[in-house]
């Protein structure tokens, strides 16, 4: 299949706090369309799952429709659905598990409840074409921390380690708060840190050297949160580009040192980054750095393709229908912890 | 007419289909964690049973609750999804009215559903087409004195509220449901019927807006209690 004859592919992303519409054709984007409810979970400090699972229900209507608009489509070009069955918040999981079903069941067209860390990884194609099989893919979110090793991201997919703890995300925001940065502390973080040093402050490596492919961002976490308190009782001002930059610094450092280290470990010469923490600006730099270094190709989708969407879990769906895999039968569950190894349910 | 009719609000997960005049198929199963895996099988099946199309359908009717929110989001879900795919407009009823409209009682008695937490969602008729009083969240021994009450709410603080007081029926039926959403549909201007349906913005999260609710509505959710959660203060420090 090629061209126009493949199918579009509504993909439906609920996993978290976007609701993320995305439509496919093949490896073509048509329309990627979020709505977000990060907004009202920025008080909160975090995302807060019922706030989270409501939205989704106000969302989803609308934004399956502009997204439609967006493509110039309309239900009945859909020739697929395909929805995040987890991991993810189960209730938030939920709402976008209902909304497959009954498109599908309205439509009359298959449905695929697929895997979301490898709905990550099989977005690069969009924007970069075929995966090359194998590949190492590192996803850094919010939500996960994970090293993977991709012989077929259709299906098989092998997890090689994850946090053991905070994912790095979270690490972000939970410096950013001891900082006095908003929430998500992601993009704060980057933008303070290009003004400070990434070496002014020594902070600690977790699991740097233990021979696994596993993280740790607690100590980290705890180690920044001490230091400041350390300043601020001395009465110190806190230098905050310079321990956002030296955080961050530890952070890329241990991303990226494993990552290479997948790949050589795997003889596999292709790197590619997700999820969210991917829009890290260091992260991108260091991991080139690096890439460039060990002649290991690396590729990062774009910005809007890192952040959970939903022409993700479209991408998905289309490699699994390339594939010939089975659809999904519509008494499948939501599974929040779904594991990595399950591409598709 | 062909209505299909869907409510996930309580632990019975409910399908039905009504030509305007009768039930024509209907499936009710009892699995207060599995509303998700079973409700769009359940569509399929009454489909499936009447030999219909979803392409027949004219309107889709869900319980609006009040009930578990999680449960409740899937049937408000899936009638909205389906309802796009189809073309006609999705509706919601409180499901408590609709477990009223079933018992088919003359004189003025309680709903009450099962709110967890040690409440109950409840309303007062004063018969089975009218509600009086709520949708409301409370505690069982709360509740107005003497009538009698129906609704799984009943059964579960029976020793509470007076074992003498419970009655039938336990359960909103979707054949209930769909058998009021046909009585107010018929009838209706197509001007009439897209006011009725359409969503406004925000959500239904204070008793005051709830109780205002018409009957037919549109298709979102009654949630009476706002989202846990805490505005998190200074952090906290990580040294003694
Ligand atoms: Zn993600």
């Amino acid at each position: 299949m090629s061209g126009r004859d493949e199918p579009i592919v509504l993909g439906i992303e609920t996993s978290c706090d976007e609701t993320g519409i995305g439509l496919v054709r093949g490896h073509t984007l048509l329309a990627n369309t979020i709505a977000s409810s990060m907004e009202e979970h920025a008080r909160f400090g975090g995302v807060v799952p019922e706030v989270a699972s409501r939205a989704h229900l106000e969302a989803m209507a609308p934004t399956v429709e502009s997204a439609l608009a967006k493509a110039g489509l309309r239900f009945s070009d859909i020739d697929a659905v395909a929805v995040t069955a987890g991991p993810g918040l189960a209730g938030a999981l939920l709402v976008g598990v209902a909304a497959a079903k009954a498109y599908s069941l309205g439509l009359g067209v298959p449905l695929y409840g697929v895997n979301h860390l490898a709905a990550h990884v099989a977005v690069d194609q969009l924007e970069h074409g075929p995966l090359p099989k194998p590949s190492i893919a590192l996803l850094v979110s919010g939500g996960h921390s994970s090293l993977l090793l991709v012989p077929d991201v259709a299906q098989d997919v092998i997890s090689l380690g994850s946090t053991v703890d905070d994912a790095a995300g979270e690490a972000f925001d939970k410096v950013a708060r001891v900082l006095g940065l908003p929430f998500p502390g992601g993009p704060h973080i980057d933008r303070s840190a290009t003004s400070g040093s990434g070496t002014a402050i020594a902070f600690p490596r977790g699991k740097y050297d233990d021979g696994t492919f596993d993280f740790s961002f607690s100590g980290l976490k705890t180690a920044v949160a001490r230091w400041v308190e350390a300043r601020t009782a001395a009465g110190e001002t806190i230098p905050v580009a310079d321990v956002a930059a030296s955080f961050q610094e530890a952070v890329v450092d241990v991303l990226t040192r494993k990552a290479l280290q997948a790949c050589r470990r795997y003889d596999v010469k292709d790197l590619l980054i997700g999820g969210g923490v991917a829009a890290n600006s260091r992260l991108r730099a260091l991991a080139q750095e690096r890439c460039d270094a060990a002649g290991v190709r690396l590729r990062v989708p774009r910005p809007g393709l890192c952040t959970d969407n939903g022409a993700m879990v479209a991408a998905l769906g289309s490699e699994l229908i390339a594939a010939g895999i089975q659809p999904s039968t519509l008494d499948i569950p939501a599974d929040s912890s779904l594991p990595i190894t399950t591409v598709n349910v | 007419m062909l209505v299909l009719a869907l409510d996930t609000a309580t632990p019975a997960v409910t399908a039905a289909l009504h030509d305007g005049a009768r039930v024509l198929a209907e499936s009710t199963t009892v699995d207060a964690r599995r509303h998700g895996e079973l409700l769009a099988p359940a569509v399929e099946r009454v489909l499936r049973e009447c030999d219909a199309s979803l392409r027949d359908v004219t309107a889709v009717v869900a319980g609006a609750g009040p009930g578990p929110y999680t449960g409740l989001r899937v049937g408000l879900m899936t009638a909205s999804a389906l309802a796009a795919t189809v073309g006609v407009h999705a509706y919601g009823i409180c499901t408590l009215d609709a477990i009223a409209f079933a018992s088919g009682r003359t004189e003025p008695f309680l709903v009450a559903t099962d709110a967890r937490r040690k409440e109950v969602f409840w309303a007062r008729y004063g018969d089975a087409r009218t509600r009086l009083d709520g949708p409301r969240v409370d505690r069982p021994h709360d509740l107005p004195g003497e009538l009698p009450v129906i609704g799984a709410g009943a059964r579960i603080y029976a020793e509470t509220i007076g074992p003498d007081r419970v009655a039938d029926p336990e359960y909103p039926s979707a054949g209930a449901l769909a058998a009021l959403a046909a009585e107010h549909l018929a009838g209706l201007t197509p001007e009439r019927a897209a006011e009725l349906a359409r969503v406004p913005d925000g959500r239904i999260d204070s008793v005051e807006q709830a109780i205002e609710l018409a009957v037919l509505g549109p298709a979102r959710p009654i949630y009476l209690r706002r989202p846990d959660a805490q505005i998190p203060g200074a952090p906290k420090k990580v040294t003694a």
